[in-house]
């Protein structure tokens, strides 16, 4: 790379070059610290310094190249054990008695919660970001939650599924997706049969996996259904079956074209629509670009997209080094979500947690609950991720974990009576699919608690290590390092670096990447 | 109007399922009552009971001597000697039993077939409707009750123009420069608020956001305080509390002009019964609390509490014990103020349309209509865009 760089520089063709096309030349030139920040910080969850710095040396093309070069298909955390029992689904019989049933219950939430500890540590554990971040997308563009499908070995296959194919085919993915045993309980597939359909996948797989609302009627929704009858969940091995016997094998008409259709005639006819191309890649540029797809920009990025028989890596590419993505004006103009939030915080100040669950639990308080999207089309994101309630439990996260040490209020209380959420989708109450929520949200609310004493964050220690010559320079570099665009309300330069930190992390700005 | 009169006489209306049967099932002394603004401004609040998922109507208020009703829903129809019994052809599902006090003093009216032409069976897009007020085919920013506050602003010295309790979708309130608050409970909300600053709002629009967002933070800090302790007792769960969270935020002098309050679950694809019994045993013991709090607060007559959802459910129950997306619902207005009665008219089942759902007889945005013109006095024509007639469940 940097010999290319320095032969750039020196050969007078490739100057010339660069006098007549500057794109070419600034194509080929390291980036830079700026331009390294802003691609790690919006294609992973907040960079440290010495990847920035790694990256700052990298042309962009070559940068984004080695992102999508170096992307995972399975995790490098362990699961949590109860993931590798295989074998029957043993949800309680019909005739359980209610201390079975809730025993049942209580063991998957346990799991549930495990599951969640574990996707964190991933988070900061993982030499691909990007993969996680594309997983989580993923997850909450196949939305399926724990409080439906409560058996947590489903939501794990589910993860594992959704990482395996993060930036593999979109086609392949989406035929994957909807057989996955979880979605199949979730939008009710296991329940569509012949004669009696249930819409509720068929509508949603078009409103939100692939052409989006108003690429379809409501009788594509009803002709689709009958060709998603059949499809069912094989109870002694919890995975996909399909049940001939409940299949309409009946000719059905979707979106124009008719025959004798199943579900994955369907699925291929909606990835024939250049409306779904054109669906995921603006959801990818609202990800990963700006709140605003340029409709020019990503009918292009679309195209190449669908020609290249949905390839994920091919639609990121185009987002990545499109012209809006490096854009100045696009810098800092999407908010994090929890997850990127709390992850991120810990990766910059390098603060590695002994356990991942208090800090799934605190991105829950702040509106991102794991394994629980709040429905179908998963969480708004974007502004909506900030409200009142959401912006105080992120001011306060921060404030607590830059003095861990000190005594003060419980993170996160359950006043009485007023418990903290009526929606089981927003609050920490939804890690519970079940009743006595508030025993257990206690508990929870210790164990964030405990998990933010548990880390230890020494302040000098960690701006002292930034680059820079003076007291000043360290601060201009933490600043850099944290801040997407100049603060609002500069620190006062000189206070205590506890003081610096902190009053960084609570400027508006740091809720922007 | 006598109420046993006014349904009789409604029953034997046609349902044209058009704005000409809205107006004509009023009957024309309703009409008349409701036409001439009398609101008088946002001292008077309105409390948003959101039913998210959409619940069924038709198990809500049940047409329990309709045999079309119990051929359609063979497994899940509520047994006619389990219905509360409100008049000879229509009663509550048993879970809003405690309801019955508030009827039997006509404070409890029901709005039935409530809709809009060209209904859309999608959750997201239908609320979306519902909330922006805006026509099938029309896409609007900003919510109804946004635009009702830039067209005429509650007082600077209110604490907020609404608070949204335990969702972050402000809904109604999303947009424009409305002066929303989410928050879970008030005294987190105030302890947490110190951590907020004000700056001034500038930047792109995502930090614009956070900065305004921050400083509706400081403003309602200011102005809210946790001390009132209420005799009400609240019922335990998650909606009691959002409920008795909504009489703290109402005990406070200093206004706050709408408080939404939000129960989920009600996306009942399968084993229907179960679940809507529960939450429906919820959304009574809320309301019935809720009322007691007001009550306590003296400020029962200056509130008017309406549920809403995005839509009802199919009437024909599918194969899974559970119903799919439907469209005409049923709504609940209650308040020391509302003409207890039945308004519109109950669904007919035996006109479905060709996707098996029902023609809808109110339009919904004649219930804020209602809110707009005759509790706040708020100018309805310029908020939602045309005149539409206000249903009349408010007493002048």
């Amino acid at each position: 790379m940097a010999a290319r760089t320095f032969l750039l520089a020196r050969m007078p063709a490739l100057a010339a070059l660069c006098t007549s096309a500057t794109l070419a030349c600034a194509a080929a030139a390291p980036m830079g610290y700026d331009d390294a920040r802003h691609l790690l910080a919006r294609t992973g969850f907040g960079p440290t310094e010495a990847e920035v710095r790694e990256f700052a040396a990298l042309p962009r093309a070559d940068a984004v190249a080695r992102l999508l070069r170096d992307v995972r298909t399975t995790a490098v955390t362990a699961p949590p054990a109860f993931t590798s029992v295989a074998g029957p689904l043993r949800p309680p019989p019909r005739d359980a008695s209610d201390a079975e049933r809730k025993a049942f219950l209580q063991e998957q939430i346990r799991h549930g919660l495990a599951l969640r500890a574990w996707w964190l540590q991933e988070m900061l554990a993982t030499p691909s970001p990007l993969t996680e971040r594309m997983t989580l997308f993923w997850h909450n563009h196949f939305v399926s939650s724990q409080q439906k499908v409560r058996i947590a070995r489903l939501m794990y296959g589910q993860n594992a599924l959704l990482r395996a194919h993060a930036l593999g085919n979109f086609g392949t993915l989406l035929h994957a997706a909807a057989k996955d045993p979880a979605m199949l309980v979730y939008l009710d597939s296991a329940q569509n049969r012949r004669g009696q359909p249930n819409e509720n996948f068929a509508r949603e797989v078009m409103e939100l996996f692939t052409a989006g609302e108003g690429n379809y009627t409501e009788t594509d929704i009803k002709e689709a259904a009958r060709a998603f009858t059949g499809w069912s969940i094989n109870r002694e091995t919890g995975e996909y079956l399909f049940r001939p016997g409940a299949h309409d094998y009946g000719n059905k008409t979707v979106l124009g074209q008719s025959g004798r259709f199943d579900g994955d005639a369907v699925l291929d006819i909606l990835l024939a629509q250049p409306a779904t191309a054109e669906f995921i890649t603006a959801k990818l540029w609202r990800e990963f670009v700006s709140p605003d797809p340029n409709p020019r920009e990503v009918k292009r990025i679309a195209q190449a997209f669908r020609s290249s028989n949905y390839d994920i890596r091919i639609a990121l590419r185009g987002v990545l080094l499109s012209d809006a993505f490096w854009a100045r004006e696009n810098r800092g103009t999407l908010v994090k979500s929890p997850i990127e939030f709390v992850v991120g915080t810990l990766r910059q100040l390098e603060i590695p947690p002994p356990n991942g669950l208090p800090f799934a639990v605190l991105a829950a308080g702040m509106g991102q609950n794991l394994f629980s999207p709040p429905n179908v089309k998963g969480w708004p994101g974007g502004n909506a991720w900030i409200d009142a309630n959401t912006l105080l439990a992120r001011k306060q996260f921060v404030d607590r974990l830059a003095r861990a040490d000190e005594e003060l209020q419980p993170m996160i209380t359950v006043a009485a009576p007023a418990s903290p959420s009526v929606e089981p989708n927003r609050a920490p109450t939804p890690l519970f699919v079940a009743d006595d929520q508030k025993a257990r949200f206690q508990r929870l609310a210790r164990e964030a608690d405990r998990g933010l004493r548990s880390v230890n964050f020494d302040a000098a220690t960690w701006l002292a290590a930034r680059k820079g010559a003076t007291p000043a320079d360290k601060e201009r570099a933490a600043q850099a390092l944290l801040l997407a665009l100049p603060p609002q309300a500069p620190p006062r330069s000189g206070d205590d670096a506890l003081t610096f930190i902190r009053a960084t992390m609570q400027d508006p700005v740091y809720q922007l990447k | 109007m006598n109420r046993r009169r006014f349904l009789r006489s409604a029953a034997a209306l046609p349902l044209t399922g058009a704005i000409g049967g809205t107006l004509a099932v009023f009957g024309s002394a309703q009409v008349a009552l409701g036409a001439a603004p009398t609101g008088t401004g946002y001292n008077r609040v309105l409390v948003l009971v959101e039913l998210k998922g959409g619940n069924d109507g038709l198990n809500t208020v049940v047409p329990y001597t309709d045999p079309a009703y119990y051929s359609l829903r063979p497994k899940i129809a509520i047994k006619r000697d389990d219905v509360v019994q409100l008049s000879d052809r229509l009663g509550l599902h048993p879970s809003l039993a405690p309801l019955l006090p508030l009827w039997r003093e006509s404070e409890l009216a029901i709005l039935q077939g409530v809709g809009y032409p060209e209904p859309n069976l999608s959750h997201f897009r239908s609320i979306e409707i519902w909330d922006t007020a805006s026509k099938s085919a029309e896409y609007l920013q900003d919510g109804w009750l946004t635009r009702a506050f830039s067209a005429r602003p509650a007082p600077r010295g209110f604490a907020a123009d609404g608070v949204i309790i335990g969702s972050g979708d402000l809904g109604p309130l999303a947009g424009g420069g409305t002066r929303a608050i989410a928050l879970a409970n008030t005294e987190q909300f105030l302890r947490r608020a110190k951590l907020a600053q004000p700056t001034p709002i500038a930047g792109n629009p995502a930090l614009a956001h956070v900065l305004k967002v921050e400083s509706d933070i400081v403003q309602a800090a200011a102005h809210l305080d946790a001390r009132y302790k209420f005799r009400t007792a609240f019922p335990p769960g998650n909606f009691g509390s959002a409920i008795h969270t909504a009489a703290q935020v109402l005990a406070n002098p200093s206004g706050v002009a709408v408080v939404r309050v939000t129960l989920t679950g009600f996306d009942t694809h399968s084993n229907q019964a179960g679940t809507q019994a529960r939450l429906l045993k919820e959304v009574a013991g809320g309301l019935v609390a809720l009322k007691a709090a007001l009550v306590e607060l003296d400020k029962w007559n200056d509130a008017v509490v309406l549920t809403y959802a995005e839509f009802g459910r199919r009437p024909k129950e599918n194969i899974s014990g559970g119903t799919d997306h439907g469209t005409a619902n049923v709504q609940f207005a209650l308040g020391g103020r509302v003409a207890g009665a039945m308004y519109g008219a109950p669904t007919d089942l035996s006109r479905l349309s060709g996707d098996g759902n029902p023609a809808y007889a109110l339009d919904f945005r004649g219930a804020y209509a209602a809110i707009l013109d005759n509790w706040w006095g708020v100018d309805s024509r310029a908020v939602l865009g045309e005149k539409f007639t206000a249903i009349p469940f408010l007493k002048s």
